[in-house]
């Protein structure tokens, strides 16, 4: 807690702790990279930046004291320009916001997924990287800026769905069944399902039919089960399923 | 009754007797002749109900070797769970036994051709067994994976016997194999039974083995018919198709090669077996197959690997209960090849004769479905 303190003050520049030097000399005999931070002449308090790298003479001001806010501010902000001079092309994108997920994908999602050496990442800067790349292409625009890593994410994320499709497919319980009887029985890996044709005039219920309402009249009549809402998490799970495993097949809604 | 006024069963009778009498001083010209007078005309367009008079195989009787000789009914795929669970697949297969005892006349026995239980289970089982002597004919079982894989038979052979064996009838030599063997995969895994079983019972559940007949039980086979003369016609019963259709459903019996080879040396061989679902036929070499319905439910195709001679069945209607599914019977010819009838349920049967095969697909084409498969 008291470490973790003291790193804060200094990347966030709200406040200053004192006693930062001593600290920081204190343990200098491990093989680990050390920031080592020169006593002040003066004996005035010196600050090391996170960055293992950067340090700051605050002038007239000894350890114990206490400073103004403002004066605070005025060190943290020093530091700051001192970093990005020796970082000129650093961005502070602001964290994404994390958005709520039903299902978290598990496992860890794309934990080993491919990242290319020398390519983008979630944090670089866009412009900066197409440039580094050579292409000649618009600049100035986040959107579409994303590495293989993303790419694995969202890949893992929608196979989840089917993969949650799958297992409701060929799970009587989950599907609701009174009578033993999964999807599967009848469709193995989804086959005769041919989400593609869909939506078209379904003869036998006299009207344009979507594929969910095909999955809920088997499920009321082959399944014997209740039908699910057009929004339930088992309905959507199972339309990624069985659409997933049409990959390829051409598109011919109204197709008989 | 008034004298003179004949009740509709003594004309059906009396039909039927003339019928027949005609037939057996008829060649192929009169035959058509009587045909154009009688049902006829319904059977020269295939309509003709299965237990009626068998005008079209008698149409053929010109050609040598192709005279029925007798005929076996099959009764496949019910997948039983307890009845009180699931009724309707118990109503199916009391359907398929009304229609095997409705036949005219009786078949010489009925091939039950497995699956019988949905996962195994004792009451499953009883349950099979149980409506099955409703039949008048005699029984012969065949295991199919749906019985096997909870207790690895144990309760199948107490009702049933032994998987394996053989029986001459008529000058046929019938042979029926276990070729639902699939090598361990459940051990490591840690299974219980149940898990084991349900693992088997899922037709796109890539964790099971493929299916084998098994050197244990090719060996038998090669004793078997080491005293059986190369000129008898064979019969052979198996679950699973003796070839390779589509692997990841086990449409498939992987020591397939081995199998025929076996039964290569012979001359006249035909393979019937189950786990399809489906109107199928092929031949390799001399060796005809056809597929079994089921009394449950049909399968789609596979998406590759459908041998070129099958004429796919019409797709099956969702609404419908019974569509695709059904029963049906061979006629064994004098020459010990087989016509196969599917008696599809709510439908006009189809007819897979053995010339069909034996012509390359050239002669006697079944008739092609008017909605293919997606």
């Amino acid at each position: 807690m008291h470490v973790r303190n003291k790193l804060g003050l200094a990347a966030l520049g709200l406040g200053l702790g004192l006693g930062l030097s001593a600290w920081q000399t204190a343990s200098a005999d491990s093989s680990n990279p050390q920031h080592r931070v020169p006593r002040s002449s003066d004996g005035d308090v010196v600050i090391a930046l996170c960055d293992g790298q950067t340090t700051l003479e605050v002038e007239g001001v000894k350890d114990p004291s206490s400073i103004s806010r403002e004066k605070a501010q005025a060190i943290s902000d020093e530091l700051m320009t001192a970093w990005r001079k020796k970082n000129p092309d650093a961005r502070w994108d602001p964290p994404t916001r994390l958005v709520a997920q039903a299902n978290p994908p598990r496992p860890p999602p794309a934990s080993s997924a491919p990242v290319k050496a020398g390519g983008q990442t979630a944090s670089s800067d866009p412009d900066e990287a197409a440039r580094r790349a050579g292409a000649n292409v618009q600049d100035g625009h986040t959107y579409g800026a994303f590495s293989a890593r993303d790419e694995a994410i969202w890949k893992a994320s929608a196979e989840q769905a089917v993969k949650e499709g799958h297992r409701v497919f060929h799970d009587a319980k989950t599907l609701g069944s009174t009578v033993a009887i999964s999807c599967d029985m009848c469709h193995p890996d989804g086959s005769n399902t041919h989400p593609e044709t869909y939506p078209k005039y379904q003869v036998q219920l006299g009207r344009v039919a979507l594929l969910r309402d095909m999955i809920n009249w088997c499920i009321e009549n082959p399944v014997r089960g209740k039908p699910l809402a057009e929004d339930d998490p088992r309905m959507k799970a199972m339309e990624a399923y069985l659409y997933a495993q049409r990959k390829g097949v051409k598109l011919e809604y109204g197709k008989h | 009754m008034r004298k003179g006024v004949k009740s509709i069963e003594t004309k059906h009778y009396e039909e039927r007797d003339s019928f027949f009498d005609g037939l057996r001083r008829l060649d192929r010209r009169g035959f058509m002749r009587l045909a154009g007078l009688s049902a006829g005309i319904a059977a020269a367009k295939g309509l003709l109900a299965p237990q009626s008079f068998q005008l079209i195989s008698v149409a053929e009787a010109a050609t040598p070797g192709a005279k029925p000789k007798f005929s076996f009914a099959y009764i496949s795929d019910s997948h039983l769970y307890k009845k009180e669970l699931n009724d309707r697949f118990v109503r199916s297969l009391v359907r398929a036994v009304d229609d095997v005892n409705r036949l005219d006349p009786q078949p010489d026995f009925v091939l039950y051709g497995g699956d019988l239980a949905q996962l195994g289970q004792k009451e499953e089982l009883a349950l099979g067994k149980e409506i099955l002597k409703g039949l008048k004919a005699p029984v012969k079982m065949m295991v199919g994976e749906h019985d096997w894989f909870l207790d690895m038979g144990d309760y199948w052979r107490e009702q049933f016997g032994e998987p394996q064996y053989s029986f001459d009838h008529k000058g046929i030599h019938f042979v029926t194999l276990m070729s639902v063997n699939e090598k361990d995969f459940w051990t490591a895994r840690n299974m219980t039974p149940m898990e084991r079983m349900l693992t088997v019972a899922g037709l796109d559940n890539g964790v099971q083995s493929r299916f084998e007949v098994g050197a244990a039980g090719r060996e038998w086979l090669k004793r078997d018919l080491a005293k059986v003369d190369k000129n008898t016609p064979l019969v052979v019963f198996s679950h699973s198709p003796l070839y390779k259709y589509y692997r990841p459903w086990n449409f498939w019996t992987d020591d397939a090669d081995e199998v025929q080879a076996l039964l290569r040396p012979f001359k006249n061989v035909t393979v019937i077996h189950g786990h399809t679902h489906q109107i199928l036929s092929n031949q390799i070499g001399n060796i005809q197959f056809h597929g079994m319905l089921s009394t449950a439910w049909p399968w789609p195709y596979a998406p590759e690997g459908l041998p070129s001679l099958t004429v796919p069945m019409n797709r099956p209607d969702p609404f419908s209960n019974f569509d695709g599914c059904g029963d049906g019977r061979m006629e064994v010819l004098e020459g010990g090849l087989v016509d196969k009838l599917y008696s599809l349920w709510d439908r006009d049967p189809v007819t897979v004769k053995s010339s069909y095969l034996a012509s390359g697909g050239r002669k006697d084409r079944p008739p092609t479905s008017r909605l293919p498969p997606y």
